[in-house]
């Protein structure tokens, strides 16, 4: 099971990484992908990721154990960016590869869903007057719990 | 020593990312070493403890030695 989980320091192209991707799963028929981006918005000058190694990168290869033990995949991609960020840059790429495509949404949405709540970061942005620290947000506690309804039958 | 990491908010709070205190270190004696106010939050049900990059399911039975890493976890942002 090809699983490639990253932390990555600097930035990257999710273009590519989608490509070489898809050419390492031919036997994959359906290929699906989440890119996450710094939101250009007026007065966000830079987004700061923080991460504490020890638990952060185990967490992201515990999520990956779980996609996989909950779908039939041929391959699974995460990578997530730390350190200084500016606006449009891509901070998340999720990209699942299976035979059928609804599994690779599904695993997908899920991967996204749990690092969106549950991942080790945290978040501080740039803005004219400072720093400001991003808080947990309401919708991505909802979000994740959606997952929980029927567990186990997705 | 034991070395002190402070994630997040918490490393603004506390003036840096890290901090030493002498072993070895309880509960009492986290709460002791940190400001007021500091100490108030990490005391908070939010945030938690991890000992060695291992998550304390009880933060209060905290029993650190020398050459121990003890990170200050608060809300994770998301990623």
């Amino acid at each position: 099971m090809p699983v490639d989980i990253r932390l990555i320091d600097a930035a990257f192209a999710p273009g590519s990484a989608i490509d070489a991707f898809a050419a390492a799963h031919p036997q994959a028929g359906g290929i699906a992908s989440f890119t996450g981006q710094v939101r250009v918005e007026e007065d966000v000058l830079a987004l700061e990721l923080s991460h504490y190694a020890p638990l952060t990168l185990p967490g992201m290869t515990a999520l990956g154990d779980d996609v996989l033990a909950r779908w039939p995949l041929a391959g699974l991609l995460i990578w997530h960016r730390t350190g200084l960020l500016h606006p449009a840059e891509p901070i998340v790429l999720v990209v699942a590869a299976a035979r059928h495509r609804r599994d690779a949404f599904q695993a997908a949405d899920y991967a996204m869903d749990h690092l969106k709540s549950d991942a080790w970061f945290w978040k501080r942005e740039q803005r004219s007057d400072g720093w400001h620290w991003i808080e947990p947000r309401e919708q991505d506690h909802a979000d994740l719990a959606r997952w929980r309804v029927g567990d186990g039958a997705a | 020593m034991i070395t002190l990491v402070f994630l997040g908010r918490l490393a603004e709070q506390a003036g840096g990312p890290t901090r030493q205190l002498p072993a070895p270190l309880d509960w009492a004696g986290l709460l002791g070493a940190l400001d007021t106010g500091l100490a108030a939050q990490v005391a908070s049900d939010r945030v938690r403890l991890a000992l060695n990059g291992g998550l304390l399911a009880d933060k209060t039975q905290l029993r650190a030695e020398a050459g121990d890493e003890v990170a200050l976890l608060p809300p994770v942002s998301g990623g």
